[in-house]
Protein backbone atom coordinates (compact mmCIF):
# COMPACT_ATOMS: atom_id res chain seq x y z
CA UNK A 1 0.00 0.00 0.00
CA UNK A 2 3.13 2.47 0.80
CA UNK A 3 4.52 2.19 -2.59
CA UNK A 4 1.21 2.85 -4.31
CA UNK A 5 0.99 6.36 -3.00
CA UNK A 6 4.21 6.54 -3.46
CA UNK A 7 3.59 5.87 -6.89
CA UNK A 8 0.77 8.94 -7.07
CA UNK A 9 2.97 11.33 -5.16
CA UNK A 10 5.25 11.50 -9.03
CA UNK A 11 1.87 12.64 -10.70
CA UNK A 12 0.99 15.10 -7.87
CA UNK A 13 4.62 16.20 -8.14
CA UNK A 14 4.75 16.65 -12.13
CA UNK A 15 0.88 18.35 -11.65
CA UNK A 16 2.58 20.84 -9.29
CA UNK A 17 5.47 21.14 -12.26
CA UNK A 18 3.16 21.94 -14.72
CA UNK A 19 0.47 24.55 -12.88
CA UNK A 20 4.37 25.90 -11.95
CA UNK A 21 4.79 26.56 -15.87
CA UNK A 22 1.29 28.08 -16.36
CA UNK A 23 2.25 30.06 -13.35
CA UNK A 24 5.10 31.21 -14.26
CA UNK A 25 4.45 32.10 -17.95
CA UNK A 26 1.32 34.13 -16.30
CA UNK A 27 3.91 36.12 -14.05
CA UNK A 28 6.44 37.00 -16.65
CA UNK A 29 2.94 37.69 -18.86
CA UNK A 30 2.28 40.20 -15.54
CA UNK A 31 5.54 41.67 -15.78
CA UNK A 32 5.75 42.72 -19.01
CA UNK A 33 2.06 43.75 -20.52
CA UNK A 34 0.55 46.90 -20.64
CA UNK A 35 -2.81 47.26 -19.34
CA UNK A 36 -4.90 49.66 -20.63
CA UNK A 37 -8.73 48.48 -20.17
CA UNK A 38 -11.22 50.38 -22.28
CA UNK A 39 -14.49 50.31 -21.58
CA UNK A 40 -15.32 49.16 -25.82
CA UNK A 41 -12.07 46.80 -25.15
CA UNK A 42 -13.93 44.62 -22.55
CA UNK A 43 -17.52 44.22 -24.18
CA UNK A 44 -18.21 40.66 -25.20
CA UNK A 45 -17.74 40.10 -29.23
CA UNK A 46 -20.37 39.67 -30.98
CA UNK A 47 -19.01 40.14 -34.99
CA UNK A 48 -18.45 43.46 -33.91
CA UNK A 49 -22.22 44.94 -33.32
CA UNK A 50 -23.66 45.58 -29.49
CA UNK A 51 -24.48 42.22 -27.89
CA UNK A 52 -27.54 41.83 -27.62
CA UNK A 53 -29.20 40.81 -24.12
CA UNK A 54 -26.33 38.70 -22.07
CA UNK A 55 -24.35 35.79 -22.98
CA UNK A 56 -25.93 32.86 -21.10
CA UNK A 57 -28.47 33.06 -23.38
CA UNK A 58 -31.19 30.08 -24.09
CA UNK A 59 -30.49 27.75 -26.45
CA UNK A 60 -31.83 24.47 -27.42
CA UNK A 61 -29.20 21.37 -27.19
CA UNK A 62 -30.33 19.11 -29.63
CA UNK A 63 -27.57 16.76 -28.72
CA UNK A 64 -28.05 16.04 -25.36
CA UNK A 65 -29.25 12.75 -26.23
CA UNK A 66 -26.10 11.93 -27.34
CA UNK A 67 -24.99 12.62 -23.63
CA UNK A 68 -27.32 10.36 -22.11
CA UNK A 69 -26.43 7.35 -24.43
CA UNK A 70 -22.57 8.44 -23.53
CA UNK A 71 -23.67 7.88 -19.75
CA UNK A 72 -25.40 4.76 -20.45
CA UNK A 73 -22.50 3.37 -22.03
CA UNK A 74 -19.36 4.73 -20.37
CA UNK A 75 -20.52 3.17 -17.49
CA UNK A 76 -20.44 -0.17 -19.05
CA UNK A 77 -17.15 0.46 -20.78
CA UNK A 78 -15.60 1.19 -17.83
CA UNK A 79 -15.81 -2.87 -16.66
CA UNK A 80 -14.14 -3.68 -19.18
CA UNK A 81 -10.63 -2.38 -18.04
CA UNK A 82 -10.50 -4.70 -15.00
CA UNK A 83 -12.02 -7.95 -17.13
CA UNK A 84 -9.75 -6.94 -20.25
CA UNK A 85 -6.47 -7.73 -17.98
CA UNK A 86 -7.97 -11.28 -16.66
CA UNK A 87 -10.47 -12.89 -19.40
CA UNK A 88 -8.04 -14.67 -20.93
CA UNK A 89 -6.23 -16.41 -17.97
CA UNK A 90 -6.30 -20.25 -18.36
CA UNK A 91 -9.58 -21.76 -16.29
CA UNK A 92 -11.62 -18.61 -18.17
CA UNK A 93 -11.73 -18.83 -21.84
CA UNK A 94 -15.09 -19.74 -23.04
CA UNK A 95 -17.56 -18.54 -20.10
CA UNK A 96 -16.00 -15.14 -20.15
CA UNK A 97 -15.64 -14.64 -23.82
CA UNK A 98 -19.66 -15.71 -23.70
CA UNK A 99 -20.05 -13.19 -21.48
CA UNK A 100 -18.70 -10.40 -23.48
CA UNK A 101 -20.78 -11.11 -26.52
CA UNK A 102 -23.51 -10.81 -24.06
CA UNK A 103 -22.09 -7.77 -22.85
CA UNK A 104 -21.20 -6.26 -26.67
CA UNK A 105 -24.95 -7.49 -27.56
CA UNK A 106 -26.62 -5.02 -24.66
CA UNK A 107 -24.12 -2.66 -26.61
CA UNK A 108 -25.25 -3.58 -29.93
CA UNK A 109 -29.33 -3.61 -29.04
CA UNK A 110 -28.82 -0.22 -26.98
CA UNK A 111 -27.28 1.07 -29.75
CA UNK A 112 -29.75 -0.20 -32.43
CA UNK A 113 -32.89 0.81 -30.61
CA UNK A 114 -31.52 4.28 -30.44
CA UNK A 115 -31.01 4.35 -34.30
CA UNK A 116 -33.94 3.26 -34.74
CA UNK A 117 -35.79 5.83 -32.24
CA UNK A 118 -33.73 8.28 -34.69
CA UNK A 119 -31.59 9.91 -31.80
CA UNK A 120 -28.82 9.20 -33.58
CA UNK A 121 -30.04 11.57 -36.47
CA UNK A 122 -29.95 15.13 -36.95
CA UNK A 123 -33.72 16.84 -35.82
CA UNK B 1 15.65 10.29 -6.02
CA UNK B 2 17.76 11.45 -8.20
CA UNK B 3 16.28 9.27 -10.91
CA UNK B 4 13.05 10.12 -10.93
CA UNK B 5 13.99 13.81 -10.66
CA UNK B 6 15.92 13.81 -13.96
CA UNK B 7 12.92 11.05 -15.59
CA UNK B 8 10.62 14.58 -14.62
CA UNK B 9 13.04 17.02 -15.65
CA UNK B 10 13.05 15.26 -18.84
CA UNK B 11 9.11 14.78 -19.18
CA UNK B 12 9.24 18.23 -19.10
CA UNK B 13 11.96 19.34 -21.56
CA UNK B 14 9.72 17.14 -23.98
CA UNK B 15 6.48 18.88 -22.59
CA UNK B 16 8.14 22.20 -23.78
CA UNK B 17 9.79 21.08 -26.91
CA UNK B 18 7.83 18.59 -29.20
CA UNK B 19 4.19 20.65 -29.50
CA UNK B 20 6.58 23.27 -30.78
CA UNK B 21 8.31 21.24 -32.83
CA UNK B 22 5.09 19.69 -34.46
CA UNK B 23 3.61 23.59 -34.46
CA UNK B 24 6.36 24.74 -36.16
CA UNK B 25 6.08 21.08 -38.95
CA UNK B 26 2.69 22.60 -39.55
CA UNK B 27 3.51 25.57 -40.30
CA UNK B 28 5.79 24.42 -42.76
CA UNK B 29 3.83 21.13 -44.20
CA UNK B 30 1.13 23.00 -44.46
CA UNK B 31 2.73 25.77 -46.30
CA UNK B 32 4.27 23.67 -48.91
CA UNK B 33 1.09 21.40 -49.55
CA UNK B 34 -1.00 24.74 -50.84
CA UNK B 35 2.24 25.78 -52.50
CA UNK B 36 3.16 28.64 -50.24
CA UNK B 37 6.92 28.56 -48.50
CA UNK B 38 5.16 29.60 -44.96
CA UNK B 39 7.19 31.84 -42.45
CA UNK B 40 10.64 32.40 -43.78
CA UNK B 41 12.23 35.50 -41.55
CA UNK B 42 12.65 34.76 -37.66
CA UNK B 43 15.67 33.39 -37.16
CA UNK B 44 17.04 33.32 -40.89
CA UNK B 45 17.00 29.59 -41.45
CA UNK B 46 13.68 28.61 -43.33
CA UNK B 47 11.94 30.47 -40.14
CA UNK B 48 12.90 28.03 -37.55
CA UNK B 49 12.05 30.15 -34.47
CA UNK B 50 8.63 31.81 -35.61
CA UNK B 51 7.49 29.89 -32.95
CA UNK B 52 9.80 31.52 -30.32
CA UNK B 53 9.26 35.07 -31.47
CA UNK B 54 5.65 33.84 -31.49
CA UNK B 55 6.05 33.26 -28.02
CA UNK B 56 7.83 36.38 -27.10
CA UNK B 57 5.37 38.11 -28.44
CA UNK B 58 2.06 37.07 -26.66
CA UNK B 59 4.07 37.30 -23.23
CA UNK B 60 3.93 41.10 -24.21
CA UNK B 61 0.66 41.44 -24.85
CA UNK B 62 -1.93 42.90 -22.82
CA UNK B 63 -4.72 40.48 -20.62
CA UNK B 64 -8.34 41.13 -21.12
CA UNK B 65 -10.87 39.90 -19.34
CA UNK B 66 -14.26 40.63 -20.47
CA UNK B 67 -16.25 42.42 -18.03
CA UNK B 68 -19.32 40.02 -17.99
CA UNK B 69 -17.13 36.97 -18.01
CA UNK B 70 -16.93 34.62 -15.31
CA UNK B 71 -13.46 35.55 -14.06
CA UNK B 72 -12.14 32.96 -11.90
CA UNK B 73 -13.22 30.50 -14.77
CA UNK B 74 -12.27 32.38 -17.29
CA UNK B 75 -8.68 32.89 -16.32
CA UNK B 76 -8.46 29.06 -14.79
CA UNK B 77 -9.33 27.61 -18.46
CA UNK B 78 -6.10 27.52 -20.38
CA UNK B 79 -4.28 25.95 -17.42
CA UNK B 80 -7.21 23.40 -17.23
CA UNK B 81 -6.33 22.83 -21.33
CA UNK B 82 -2.51 22.43 -20.67
CA UNK B 83 -1.97 20.34 -17.46
CA UNK B 84 -3.16 17.06 -18.24
CA UNK B 85 -1.66 16.42 -21.42
CA UNK B 86 1.90 17.03 -19.29
CA UNK B 87 0.64 14.32 -17.08
CA UNK B 88 0.14 12.10 -19.62
CA UNK B 89 3.30 11.95 -20.94
CA UNK B 90 4.90 10.93 -17.79
CA UNK B 91 3.36 6.99 -18.20
CA UNK B 92 4.55 6.71 -22.05
CA UNK B 93 7.39 5.07 -22.64
CA UNK B 94 9.71 5.84 -24.57
CA UNK B 95 12.10 2.84 -24.76
CA UNK B 96 12.27 -0.78 -22.95
CA UNK B 97 14.15 -1.83 -19.82
CA UNK B 98 12.48 1.30 -17.49
CA UNK B 99 12.80 4.11 -20.09
CA UNK B 100 9.71 5.61 -18.87
CA UNK B 101 9.07 8.29 -15.82
CA UNK B 102 6.80 6.13 -14.17
CA UNK B 103 5.60 2.59 -14.99
CA UNK B 104 2.09 3.01 -13.71
CA UNK B 105 -0.03 -0.01 -13.06
CA UNK B 106 -3.18 0.93 -14.94
CA UNK B 107 -1.28 3.35 -17.76
CA UNK B 108 -3.96 2.78 -20.29
CA UNK B 109 -7.03 3.92 -18.02
CA UNK B 110 -5.15 6.80 -16.64
CA UNK B 111 -3.76 8.16 -19.98
CA UNK B 112 -7.51 8.08 -21.17
CA UNK B 113 -8.98 9.70 -18.13
CA UNK B 114 -6.38 12.10 -17.99
CA UNK B 115 -7.02 13.09 -21.59
CA UNK B 116 -10.51 13.59 -20.99
CA UNK B 117 -9.87 16.79 -18.41
CA UNK B 118 -7.83 18.65 -21.01
CA UNK B 119 -11.43 19.25 -23.12
CA UNK B 120 -12.71 20.16 -19.75
CA UNK B 121 -10.71 23.19 -20.15
CA UNK B 122 -12.57 24.48 -23.95
CA UNK B 123 -15.56 23.59 -21.91
CA UNK B 124 -14.91 26.12 -19.34
CA UNK B 125 -14.14 28.67 -21.45
CA UNK B 126 -17.11 28.28 -23.73
CA UNK B 127 -18.88 28.75 -20.59
CA UNK B 128 -17.05 31.54 -18.54
CA UNK B 129 -16.72 33.29 -21.66
CA UNK B 130 -20.36 34.98 -21.38
CA UNK B 131 -20.46 35.47 -25.16
CA UNK B 132 -22.97 33.19 -26.66
CA UNK B 133 -20.78 32.02 -29.79
CA UNK B 134 -18.40 30.65 -26.71
CA UNK B 135 -20.94 28.68 -25.47
CA UNK B 136 -21.89 27.40 -28.46
CA UNK B 137 -18.79 26.51 -29.39
CA UNK B 138 -18.31 24.79 -25.74
CA UNK B 139 -21.50 23.22 -26.27
CA UNK B 140 -19.98 21.49 -29.10
CA UNK B 141 -16.54 20.84 -27.35
CA UNK B 142 -19.31 18.70 -25.03
CA UNK B 143 -20.75 16.66 -27.11
CA UNK B 144 -17.66 16.05 -29.30
CA UNK B 145 -16.10 14.88 -26.70
CA UNK B 146 -19.02 12.51 -25.43
CA UNK B 147 -19.67 11.08 -28.94
CA UNK B 148 -15.62 10.20 -29.31
CA UNK B 149 -14.78 9.13 -25.94
CA UNK B 150 -16.66 6.04 -26.14
CA UNK B 151 -15.05 4.31 -29.51
CA UNK B 152 -11.75 5.64 -27.96
CA UNK B 153 -11.86 3.84 -24.48
CA UNK B 154 -13.79 0.61 -26.67
CA UNK B 155 -9.85 0.33 -29.01
CA UNK B 156 -7.94 1.33 -26.20
CA UNK B 157 -9.42 -1.63 -24.25
CA UNK B 158 -9.34 -3.61 -27.10
CA UNK B 159 -5.73 -3.50 -26.88
CA UNK B 160 -5.55 -4.57 -23.23
CA UNK B 161 -7.33 -6.95 -23.82
CA UNK B 162 -4.81 -8.89 -26.11
CA UNK B 163 -2.12 -7.50 -24.27
CA UNK B 164 -3.24 -8.90 -20.25
CA UNK B 165 -2.26 -5.88 -18.98
CA UNK B 166 -3.06 -2.31 -18.10
CA UNK B 167 0.85 -1.23 -18.28
CA UNK B 168 1.81 0.96 -21.26
CA UNK B 169 5.19 -0.69 -20.65
CA UNK B 170 4.27 -4.47 -20.51
CA UNK B 171 1.61 -4.05 -23.65
CA UNK B 172 4.60 -2.91 -25.87
CA UNK B 173 6.58 -5.88 -24.11
CA UNK B 174 3.74 -7.88 -25.46
CA UNK B 175 3.47 -6.56 -28.64
CA UNK B 176 4.09 -8.40 -31.94
CA UNK B 177 3.85 -7.35 -35.60
CA UNK B 178 1.17 -9.49 -36.20
CA UNK B 179 -0.92 -6.81 -34.02
CA UNK B 180 -0.79 -4.60 -36.82
CA UNK B 181 -3.48 -6.19 -38.95
CA UNK B 182 -5.45 -7.89 -35.51
CA UNK B 183 -5.77 -4.65 -34.40
CA UNK B 184 -5.92 -2.28 -37.38
CA UNK B 185 -9.34 -1.79 -37.25
CA UNK B 186 -8.57 -0.27 -33.31
CA UNK B 187 -5.85 1.61 -34.21
CA UNK B 188 -7.87 3.63 -37.29
CA UNK B 189 -11.14 4.44 -34.79
CA UNK B 190 -8.63 5.09 -31.87
CA UNK B 191 -6.54 7.72 -34.08
CA UNK B 192 -9.72 9.57 -35.32
CA UNK B 193 -11.57 9.48 -32.34
CA UNK B 194 -8.31 11.45 -30.71
CA UNK B 195 -8.90 13.80 -33.84
CA UNK B 196 -11.82 14.67 -32.60
CA UNK B 197 -11.45 14.52 -28.96
CA UNK B 198 -8.74 17.31 -29.97
CA UNK B 199 -10.91 19.66 -32.21
CA UNK B 200 -8.39 18.86 -34.91
CA UNK B 201 -9.91 19.30 -38.43
CA UNK B 202 -11.77 18.10 -39.82
CA UNK B 203 -13.78 17.71 -36.54
CA UNK B 204 -13.17 21.85 -35.56
CA UNK B 205 -16.98 22.34 -35.68
CA UNK B 206 -16.60 23.87 -32.03
CA UNK B 207 -14.12 26.66 -33.64
CA UNK B 208 -16.11 26.53 -36.77
CA UNK B 209 -14.74 30.38 -37.58
CA UNK B 210 -17.83 31.04 -40.38
CA UNK B 211 -20.15 30.04 -37.64
CA UNK B 212 -19.42 30.84 -34.38
CA UNK B 213 -15.85 33.36 -34.79
CA UNK B 214 -13.44 30.74 -32.69
CA UNK B 215 -16.04 29.19 -30.28
CA UNK B 216 -14.93 28.79 -27.02
CA UNK B 217 -11.38 30.82 -27.40
CA UNK B 218 -13.35 34.02 -29.15
CA UNK B 219 -12.84 35.96 -26.34
CA UNK B 220 -9.19 35.24 -25.41
CA UNK B 221 -6.24 37.01 -26.26
CA UNK B 222 -2.51 37.20 -25.65
CA UNK B 223 -0.55 34.51 -23.37
CA UNK B 224 -3.91 32.74 -22.54
CA UNK B 225 -4.80 32.32 -25.63
CA UNK B 226 -1.21 30.70 -26.98
CA UNK B 227 -1.87 28.22 -23.75
CA UNK B 228 -4.50 26.87 -25.47
CA UNK B 229 -3.24 26.50 -28.91
CA UNK B 230 0.06 25.32 -27.26
CA UNK B 231 -2.46 23.00 -25.62
CA UNK B 232 -3.76 21.69 -29.33
CA UNK B 233 -0.16 20.33 -30.24
CA UNK B 234 0.35 19.43 -26.81
CA UNK B 235 -2.71 16.99 -27.86
CA UNK B 236 -0.93 15.77 -31.18
CA UNK B 237 1.89 14.72 -29.38
CA UNK B 238 -0.14 12.92 -26.51
CA UNK B 239 -2.28 11.40 -28.87
CA UNK B 240 0.68 10.21 -31.47
CA UNK B 241 2.49 8.83 -29.17
CA UNK B 242 -0.66 6.80 -27.42
CA UNK B 243 -1.60 5.04 -30.52
CA UNK B 244 2.12 4.43 -31.45
CA UNK B 245 2.21 2.64 -27.86
CA UNK B 246 -1.01 1.07 -27.89
CA UNK B 247 -1.21 -0.01 -31.78
CA UNK B 248 2.10 0.55 -33.39
CA UNK B 249 4.63 -1.21 -31.13
CA UNK B 250 6.10 1.53 -29.77
CA UNK B 251 9.47 1.21 -29.10
CA UNK B 252 9.94 -1.71 -31.11
CA UNK B 253 11.27 -1.64 -34.88
CA UNK B 254 13.31 -3.86 -37.95
CA UNK B 255 16.38 -3.55 -35.55
CA UNK B 256 18.15 -3.04 -32.12
CA UNK B 257 15.18 -2.77 -30.43
CA UNK B 258 16.89 -2.37 -27.22
CA UNK B 259 19.33 0.88 -28.43
CA UNK B 260 17.34 3.01 -31.00
CA UNK B 261 14.14 1.90 -29.30
CA UNK B 262 14.20 6.03 -28.09
CA UNK B 263 14.23 6.73 -31.83
CA UNK B 264 11.53 4.47 -33.03
CA UNK B 265 9.55 5.71 -31.07
CA UNK B 266 9.96 9.40 -31.76
CA UNK B 267 10.10 8.57 -35.59
CA UNK B 268 6.42 6.67 -35.15
CA UNK B 269 5.21 9.90 -33.12
CA UNK B 270 6.05 12.66 -35.98
CA UNK B 271 4.98 10.05 -38.75
CA UNK B 272 1.54 10.19 -37.25
CA UNK B 273 1.59 13.98 -36.23
CA UNK B 274 2.25 14.33 -40.18
CA UNK B 275 -0.81 12.76 -40.92
CA UNK B 276 -2.19 15.05 -38.50
CA UNK B 277 -1.37 17.55 -40.45
CA UNK B 278 -2.23 15.99 -43.58
CA UNK B 279 -5.45 14.85 -42.86
CA UNK B 280 -5.96 19.51 -42.07
CA UNK B 281 -4.87 20.20 -45.05
CA UNK B 282 -7.08 17.80 -46.86
CA UNK B 283 -10.60 17.32 -45.78
CA UNK B 284 -12.95 20.06 -45.43
CA UNK B 285 -14.78 20.46 -41.57
CA UNK B 286 -17.83 18.34 -41.33
CA UNK B 287 -21.01 19.56 -40.25
CA UNK B 288 -21.98 18.66 -36.64
CA UNK B 289 -24.46 15.79 -37.60
CA UNK B 290 -22.31 14.34 -39.70
CA UNK B 291 -19.97 14.47 -36.60
CA UNK B 292 -22.29 12.65 -34.32
CA UNK B 293 -22.76 10.22 -37.03
CA UNK B 294 -19.56 9.13 -37.47
CA UNK B 295 -19.20 8.21 -34.19
CA UNK B 296 -22.22 6.70 -33.67
CA UNK B 297 -22.69 4.86 -36.75
CA UNK B 298 -19.29 3.90 -37.88
CA UNK B 299 -17.13 4.41 -34.76
CA UNK B 300 -18.81 2.63 -31.63
CA UNK B 301 -19.86 -0.37 -33.99
CA UNK B 302 -16.44 -0.61 -35.71
CA UNK B 303 -15.00 -0.80 -31.96
CA UNK B 304 -17.46 -2.81 -30.92
CA UNK B 305 -16.62 -5.27 -33.38
CA UNK B 306 -12.90 -4.97 -32.71
CA UNK B 307 -13.40 -6.44 -29.67
CA UNK B 308 -15.36 -9.02 -30.56
CA UNK B 309 -12.39 -10.10 -32.81
CA UNK B 310 -9.95 -9.45 -29.85
CA UNK B 311 -11.48 -11.86 -27.92
CA UNK B 312 -12.51 -14.45 -30.30
CA UNK B 313 -8.94 -14.59 -31.29
CA UNK B 314 -7.18 -14.16 -27.59
CA UNK B 315 -9.14 -17.23 -26.72
CA UNK B 316 -8.96 -19.46 -29.29
CA UNK B 317 -5.17 -18.92 -29.64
Amino acid sequence: MHNYFDTYVVVVVLLLVGAGIVAGGLGANRALRPNRPTAEKLTTYECGVDPVGEGWAHSYVRYYVFAYLYVVFAVDAVFLFPWATIFSEPGYGATTLGEMFVFLGFLATGLAYAAKKGVLSWV
Amino acid sequence: MLEIVVKLALVAAAFAFLPLLVGQAEHKVMAHMQGRLGPMYAGAFHGWAQLVADGVKFAQKEDVVPRDADRWVFKLAPGVALVPYLLVLLVIPVGPDGQVALDLGPGVFFALAVMGVGVIGAIMAGWASANKYSLLGGMRVAAQLMSYELPMVFAASSVAMAAGTLSLTGIVDEWRWWWLPWQAVGGVVFFVAGLAELRRPPFDMPVADSEIIFGPYTEYGGLRFALFILSEYAGIVVLCALTTVLFLGGWKGPFLDTELGWLWTLLKVFALAFCVIWLRVSYPRMREDQLQKLAWAWLVPLSLAQLALTGVLKVAL
